[in-house]
């Protein structure tokens, strides 16, 4: 007796997970989560607090907001930043002013904290979305932040 | 004595089991990870389960003692990543209650809402991943189909899917995004319609309870004595919830049950986990409507000084309860950083109850523990 109310069991329940999966077979494109990537890349649009890349915006300018404080260098826990910065001359005041050299980011050691934009002071970088940032040679994931010839925008201060 | 000869080779007297290892994983896809298990077994029949950890070590915990109490967080990330916030948490309210730091409620509120939209996310996941185990495919896209809600709620106010390292000793990173109120309430309203499929689909299944039901059964006692904790202690009748017992965050404004189950075995800890996912659901109903108004941190100083001593905090994470314990000589690193992690206590009752089962059997219950292998590691 039990034998066949455990094959009426089996059936039935059967049927029950069937109804859950015919209803979405039949229903297919209804509330679809799958992505065409990378045949929607054009339309792709990454939330805006997306944690891609780090990057420092300069304006038309090519002038952008780094004073050289070194607060992202420290913040970072894996040296992904390093900034080589130097004292020169301020020709209206005379005072010896500190200026980057270079802001060296490298992508292929950042675990995307964010530590780096949330401590900098003048929000002189901040987060790219972009993420396909597979190359060739790991030596191209190592970026300098400013632009060659960039300087810092006037009246940003330490 | 020809005759005798030949009764020794006979197939029949010379045909003796004999015990002998394989060896399960470390890429095996059933052990959710790099953990290797050696199995000693007799035929179909587990005789002993070694499990050989270390595989995906970082040490994490010597980490800490080079970095910040800022720069610790985001390395809790990587240990049990699918409770991540919630391990985020840990650290920072270790440290806040060092520094004798009060967080404003809008901080904790959101806190609290956060770390049980990873706990959902974490158990959609193991859900998924449970089916899989027992060779149901289909639980797996359901699983993850609703999970995707929870990780763009979580990419677009914390900016990452799975490691967000958005708390900070002191509060939280950001302001929470506009959308997330109404994303979370989208949310809600979608995975109500959505638990009770899971149900429908799996928990019904007469296949799935003869697989589960009175396999690797745990009693009361031992998993106490063993340590476990989370959903596989509460499965067997231990009452452990560090929700409950030691609240944090806004998690004492909130009434909830605590999911309760006295089997023990594999099937009781699968419904814990369901059950589980509606209690999260009510508490993030809760609290979701009334977010109060406030700032999203508190100005700590750019480096952070523990005053001297000890301190320690726990709280649940999907998996259990998890341990912070921070010494401190009072500079800007901790002395020492020790994780007490779930996971650990929870496999090392693994060989307890799969011993005498099937080799089928123990991807089950290995499922139904919930490993998360760099949560055992560290
Ligand atoms: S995101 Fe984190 S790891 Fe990456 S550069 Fe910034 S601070 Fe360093
Ligand atoms: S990027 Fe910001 S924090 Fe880093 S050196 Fe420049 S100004 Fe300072």
């Amino acid at each position: 007796m039990s034998y066949f109310s455990e094959i009426y069991d089996g059936i039935k329940t059967l049927l029950t997970g069937m109804s859950v999966t015919g209803k979405y077979f039949l229903n297919s494109r209804k509330g679809a989560i799958t992505q065409q990537y990378p045949d929607n890349r054009d339309t792709l649009q990454m939330f805006d607090r997306f944690r891609g890349e780090v990057v420092m915006p300069h304006d038309e300018n090519n002038e952008h907001s780094c004073t050289g404080c070194q607060k992202c260098e420290l913040a970072c826990p894996n040296g992904s930043i390093e900034i080589i910065w130097d004292r020169v001359v301020d020709e209206e005041t005379g005072k010896k002013k500190k200026i980057i050299d270079q802001h060296i980011y490298h992508l292929g050691m950042c675990t995307q904290c964010g530590l780096c934009v949330d401590a900098c002071p003048s929000d002189a970088i901040k987060w790219a979305q972009n993420f396909e940032n597979s190359v060739y040679d790991r030596t191209q994931l190592t970026r300098v932040l400013n632009k060659p010839g960039s300087k810092v925008r006037a009246g940003v201060e330490e | 004595m020809e005759t005798a000869t030949l009764n020794n080779t006979s197939p029949k007297s010379n045909f003796k089991s004999e015990e002998y290892f394989i060896n399960m994983g470390p890429q095996h896809p059933a052990t959710h990870g790099v953990l290797r298990l050696l199995l000693t077994i007799d035929g179909e029949i587990i005789k002993k389960v070694e499990p050989d950890l270390g595989y995906i070590h970082r040490s994490i915990e010597k980490m800490c003692e080079k970095d910040s109490y800022q720069q610790i967080v985001h390395l809790t990330d990587r240990m049990d990543y699918l409770s991540s916030h919630i391990n985020n948490e840990a650290v920072c309210l270790a440290v806040e209650n060092a520094l004798e730091l009060e967080v404003p409620e809008r901080v904790q509120v959101i806190r609290t809402i956060l770390g049980e939209l990873t706990r959902l996310s974490s158990h959609m996941l193991w859900w998924g991943v449970m089916g899989m185990d027992v060779g149901a495919l289909t639980t797996y896209f359901y699983g993850f189909r609703d999970r995707e809600m929870i990780n763009d709620i979580f990419e677009e106010t914390c900016g990452a899917r799975l490691t967000m390292n958005y708390n900070i000793p002191g509060g939280l990173m950001h302001d929470i995004h506009p959308n997330f109120v109404k994303r979370v309430k989208e949310f809600i309203a979608h995975f109500k319609t959505k638990l009770p499929e899971y149900d429908r689909l799996l928990t019904g299944n007469v296949i799935f309870q003869k697989r589960t039901k009175g396999v690797g059964i745990l009693s009361k006692e031992d998993a106490i004595n063993f340590g476990a904790s989370g959903p596989v202690a509460r499965a067997s009748g231990y009452s452990c919830d560090v929700r409950k017992y030691h609240p944090y965050s806004a998690l004492d404004k909130v009434n909830f049950k605590e999911a309760l189950d006295t089997a023990g075995d594999s099937f009781a800890r699968y419904t814990v986990r369901i059950r589980e996912m509606w209690e999260s659901l009510s508490i993030i109903e809760q609290l979701i409507d009334n977010i109060p108004e406030g700032e999203h941190k508190v100005a700590t100083n750019a480096v952070i000084k523990l005053p001297k001593g000890d301190f320690y905090q726990k709280v649940e994470t999907a998996r259990g309860e998890l341990g912070v314990y921070i010494i401190s000589t009072g500079t800007k690193n901790p002395h020492r950083v020790k994780f007490r992690s779930p996971g650990l206590s929870n496999l090392s009752l693994l060989n307890h109850i799969a011993v005498g089962g099937k080799i089928g059997d123990l991807v089950a219950t290995m499922a139904t523990i919930d490993i998360v292998v760099p949560d055992i590691d560290r």
